[in-house]
């Protein structure tokens, strides 16, 4: 062998910890001495595991942590789908299954966990499923497609997660679990009859206290039911185990490396195990004798581990085990000492059986006769976590009446705290209230050299809050806060004009029902306005009054598009763009816009947007072009204005033989059912007739994707500058409530999005999906109805503003080329030709007509 | 350069809309003639010099507050319709980078009627 100077490391598992390891390992310099070879067994690199569940939302690119499957340091070298099935500590080796060997310096296992299947009969049945990988889910919901009913064994954390995403997929789920209560690891009896009742009201079945004797099978091989140790039978059509899960340390305890007695790879507090060159991190591994399920002391064992092994002293000394999560919608948390073990612990319990909420703090005498906050449950309302979590263990004193703390805020609750700096916000990440401020204070150099400016930038640089996202509003808070108290004021106005957002600018026109500038700029504003609150008025004018953008004053308010209904480009011509809703156009039509083109000399092209753009267009000669196509049936299709653009759809299943709905149809029906909206920001939608999604529809601002039962409805996407997929809002919809719920949320995201602002940041910035689905599924604000009536007034008084431009000689006056002169053309307008058609062209300077060329008295 | 010092009769006061531009050809070359809201009118060359094309006329047209020699002054200013860029209407000169300007002409309502006269050799006011 030939003899290298650089050393090799090789990391055993590119799971999340593996993967964290990496980075560590890379910002902190390892690779500098050391060559990082990573052999990972699943067929993709890292994800978020965390938050496998949203998989079926987000699919499987949006949880990726290196999409690309390469690190930008050369010196790491990824290898998927290799499973290390051999490792040699003494000669320092390990091999795949196909023999192919590697040679390290220092080993690092990061295998994680797997689930653990009880030894039921029928384990092995078709069906069977855990619940671990992406690969896992994808076979879930392939299997759930035709099931009616399912099981998950086990009621712990990750059951109910699997429970809820098999409720999801539409398949009636039973929830198995030994333990007399659901979720036994982390919380208590009155906790877990909350928590039951909860899950039961969504409709699961909760089978607490019973034992899984057997899983009956059919005829093919497949699962068809369980039977309890009491002999009672559930017909079933998927099986999912989540009974625990045991630290995958098969490899080590070949290679006679020490195992912890119930499991694990033994390491000590450097995270080393019996064999000094090979170190152990994340769910395989157990220092001091104890492995941990969650993945934020994994990041703390792979941080220490690169400490080490750069020559530092960074030990592992235990971790929080503090949880808190989602599910169907039901918030639980636990923290810290959950069940009161500490001596003399003492425990405060607020429980309100109606509302469905149980809360519980533990605390102790402190040496000053205060209390100190030792751990705590919370079942159904967890917003208390944030601020309650980083309390404990950082010593400060409760409040007099702690009680307050998890009191509803209406009655004495919500009480604001002053947090130690070093108290921990981020547990995922280990990132303290310090490290929060720093990155806001004027000193700070995280974010390029300078400070961060708003909670966001906060999470981007320092990661708090970008795993599991529990810390998230303590976070914003803090900043906030920070802000607040340094005198920075985060300046929300939209111009000099006025000070204020474009969401109050909506209330104050409202309110008031103005609809002239002039009244709002007198009455809220200063100056004479500008570029920027002129079309916000424009736009919040045009979604209340749905007049046309052209009348009276009104006209002087429009952004350069809608001024003149047309797309200005660079030559100062216009671009023309008729409606061709969900994409689907007669012969005759298509033959129209042709002749247009031709008689005017237009340059032809096909949108991404599913429709057909004419460019090059006089502006004197914008209504003669329209004349034409309003008289062959054709209406504006807003490409000009920050308002609805296209409906994108598929062919579905009138043609197609995937299709299961008539996307056309529906795309079709949603198009012209919200044209002529004016939006913060332009609209766009999509329906695909199945889950192949030709319309790509989760790129679009609200996306359909047909389902065997009716409509997925997926909302908040987009292409353009910063893309994101949409997110599913709801399930298996009829179409009347998919207009329902749209109907809510586009007048929801009108009404409160900021200028410019298109749905998905909008969506992050009121809270996410969450706050979304409160909204408008589950009318949390009791607007509701008023939304939707705001919507249908909407679409009862649409008109096609192009028509209504050609028939009114008013509005036609500004279409000339010269005031003076209305039919002389533009001479600073020129065209060059390629591939057979025009193209926009430029001068170096104003160009003259001569001044011979007569022209006309007013 | 034209050189002519005969005004040009555009259009009359009424046919410009408060708070926005009509474009004239004024001895062979395209003009942007505004109003503002309180009723004074401006003509600059209808040639936008950063987008290089011939549209000013079609930009918005407000106020922007510009703070000269220490006070601030309310500037009667029109907005590119291509890149935004905003054009003082009394000097025509650029407010985000004064190196850049277009040219000016002199303009006056008589009896409700717009004349354009000749592009001004120096800046005014
Ligand atoms: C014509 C077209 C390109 C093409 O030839 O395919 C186009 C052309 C323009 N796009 Fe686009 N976009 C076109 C499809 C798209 C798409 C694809 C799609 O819709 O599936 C996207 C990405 C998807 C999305 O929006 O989520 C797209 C993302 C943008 C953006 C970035 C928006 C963002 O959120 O970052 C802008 C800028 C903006 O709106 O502020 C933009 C702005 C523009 C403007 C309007 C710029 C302007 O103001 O002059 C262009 C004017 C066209 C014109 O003069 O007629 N266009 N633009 C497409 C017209 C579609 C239609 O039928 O209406
Ligand atoms: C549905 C679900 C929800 C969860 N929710 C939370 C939560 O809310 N909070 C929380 O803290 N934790 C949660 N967890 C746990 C968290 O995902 C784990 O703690 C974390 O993934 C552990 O990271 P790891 O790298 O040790 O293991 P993994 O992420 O499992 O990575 C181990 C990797 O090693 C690979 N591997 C194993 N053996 C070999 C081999 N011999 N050769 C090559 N590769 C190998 C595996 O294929 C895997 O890719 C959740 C887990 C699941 C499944
Ligand atoms: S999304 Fe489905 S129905 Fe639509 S065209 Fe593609 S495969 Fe066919
Ligand atoms: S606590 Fe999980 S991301 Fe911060």
């Amino acid at each position: 062998m030939a003899p290298h100077l650089r050393k090799q490391l090789v990391v055993v598992g590119h799971g999340m910890v593996g993967h964290r390891f990496v980075q560590a390992a890379i910002e902190r310099g390892l690779t500098e001495t050391y060559d990082i070879i990573v052999l990972g067994e699943e067929p993709r690199p890292a994800y978020d595991r965390v938050a496998l569940t949203s998989f079926f939302e987000v699919g499987a690119e949006a949880l990726s942590y290196l999409p690309e499957g390469v690190y930008d340091d050369p010196r790491v070298s990824l290898h998927l789908e290799s499973e290390v099935t051999a490792m040699d500590a003494d000669a320092q080796t390990v091999t795949l299954a196909d023999g192919t060997a590697f040679t390290y310096d220092e080993l690092v296992l990061a295998t994680g966990a797997a689930p653990f299947v009880p030894p039921v009969p029928g384990k092995d049945l078709g069906n069977v499923f855990v619940y671990r990988t992406i690969e896992d889910l994808e076979a879930i919901r392939e299997a759930s497609k035709g099931a009616k009913a399912g099981a998950v064994i086990g009621g712990g954390l990750l059951g109910l997660e699997a429970a809820n995403a098999l409720h999801q997929l539409g398949v009636k789920t039973h929830v198995v679990e030994m333990a007399p209560r659901l979720m036994a690891v982390q919380i208590d009896e009155a906790g877990g009859a909350t928590l039951k009742r909860h899950v039961e009201d969504l409709g699961l079945t909760i089978h607490t206290g019973v034992m899984t004797e057997l899983i009956d099978g059919d005829a093919d091989g497949n699962v068809s039911g369980i039977t309890f140790k009491d002999e009672e039978k559930i017909p079933l059509d998927i099986v999912i185990f989540s009974a625990g899960i045991r630290p995958r340390d098969a490899i080590a305890r070949e290679a006679g490396l020490d195992l912890a007695e119930r499991g694990g790879v033994l390491v000590d507090e450097r995270c080393r195990s019996s064999d000094a060159h090979v170190w152990a991190i994340g769910e395989c591994a157990a220092p001091g004798g104890r492995m941990y399920g969650l993945v934020a002391p994994g990041y703390s064992m792979a941080e220490v581990v690169v400490d080490q092994l750069l020559g530092g002293e960074g030990t592992f000394l235990g971790a929080d085990m503090s949880t808190k999560l989602k599910l169907l919608g039901v918030d639980v948390a636990s923290f810290g000492d959950a069940f009161a073990t500490t001596e003399d612990a003492l425990e405060l319990v607020f429980a309100d059986a109606v509302a469905g909420v149980y809360k519980k703090l533990v605390v102790a005498e402190t040496a000053t006769g205060g209390h100190e906050l030792l751990g705590g449950i919370l079942v159904g309302d967890a917003s208390a976590y944030g601020s309650l979590r980083p309390m404990v263990g950082s010593g400060l004193e409760l409040p007099a009446n702690p009680e307050e703390l998890i009191l509803p805020a209406g009655r004495g609750g919500g009480i604001d705290l002053g947090l130690p700096d070093t108290a921990q916000i981020c547990s995922c990440n280990n990132v303290t209230k310090g490290d929060i401020v720093a990155a806001v204070s004027d000193e700070a150099t995280l974010n390029d050299g300078g400070p961060c400016s708003d909670a966001g930038c906060v999470t981007k640089c320092t990661k708090a809050g970008s795993t599991c996202g529990s810390c998230k509003t303590v976070v914003k808070k803090i900043v906030e806060d920070h802000f607040a108290a340094t005198g920075k004021v985060v300046d929300k106005s939209l111009c000099e004009h006025f000070a204020m957002t474009r969401q109050e600018l909506f209330d104050v026109v409202a309110v008031h029902g103005y609809n002239r500038f002039d009244d709002i700029i007198e009455g809220h504003g200063r100056g004479r306005g500008c570029d920027i609150c002129k079309p916000a008025v424009a736009s919040v004018l045009a979604s209340l009054l749905n007049h046309h953008v052209l009348e009276g004053a009104n006209a002087t308010l429009q952004d350069t598009n809608d001024a003149y209904l047309a797309n200005l480009q660079k030559n100062g011509t216009y671009s023309v763009v008729p409606r061709i809703p969900g994409g689907e156009i007669t012969p005759d039509k298509l033959i129209v816009i042709g002749q247009v083109a031709k008689e005017f000399g237009l340059y032809t092209k096909i949108t991404g947007g599913q429709r057909i753009d004419l460019f090059g267009a006089r502006l004197e000669d914008l209504p003669a072009i329209w004349k034409v196509l309003v008289d062959a049936g054709m209406e504006s299709g807003h490409a000009y204005g920050k308002s609805l653009r296209t409906v994108k759809s598929c062919v579905g299943s009138t043609w197609c033989r995937y299709g299961v709905q008539d996307s056309v149809a529906l795309a079709i029906e949603l198009e012209l059912r919200y044209r002529g909206l004016r939006s913060p920001h332009k609209l766009k939608g999509g329906v695909s007739g199945c889950a192949r999604e030709c319309a790509e529809a989760r790129g679009k601002d609200f996306g359909v994707i047909a389902t065997e039962k009716g409509w997925n409805l997926y909302v908040g996407g987009n292409g353009g500058a910063i893309p994101a997929h949409a997110q599913l809002l709801a399930g298996d919809l009829d179409t009347a409530t998919l207009i329902q719920y749209l109907d809510r949320f586009l007048m929801y995201y009108i009404r409160t999005a900021d200028r410019l602002q298109r749905t998905a940041p909008w969506m992050d910035a009121i809270g996410g999906l969450e706050r979304v689905r409160e909204v408008v599924v589950d009318d949390a604000l009791g607007l509701g109805v008023e939304l939707e009536d705001a919507m249908s007034k909407h679409v009862d008084s649409y008109f096609d503003e192009w028509k209504a431009t050609i028939e009114d000689p008013e509005k036609l006056a500004r279409f000339v080329s010269f005031v003076n002169a209305p039919g002389t053309p533009d001479p600073n307008i020129t065209f060059r030709e390629e591939r057979g058609q025009i193209q926009a062209d430029l001068t170096d300077g104003p160009v003259s007509l001569g001044s011979t060329i007569p022209v006309g008295a007013p | 350069m034209n050189e002519t010092s005969i005004d040009t009769v555009v259009c009359r006061l009424d046919q410009i809309r408060k708070e926005s531009g009509v474009t004239a050809l004024v001895a062979g070359e395209a003009v942007a003639v505004f109003r503002t809201y309180d009723d004074e009118v401006f003509a600059l060359s209808n040639f936008d010099p950063f987008g290089k094309a011939s549209v000013l006329s079609r930009g918005i047209v407000g106020t922007k507050t510009v703070l000269v020699d220490g006070v601030e002054e309310q500037v009667p200013f029109v907005a590119s319709p291509l890149l935004k860029q905003p054009f003082d209407l009394r000097t025509g000169i650029c407010l985000d980078d004064t190196e850049v300007s277009v040219p000016t002409y002199d303009v006056r309502v008589i009896d409700g009627v717009v004349a354009v006269g000749a592009r001004r050799e120096t800046l005014s006011p």
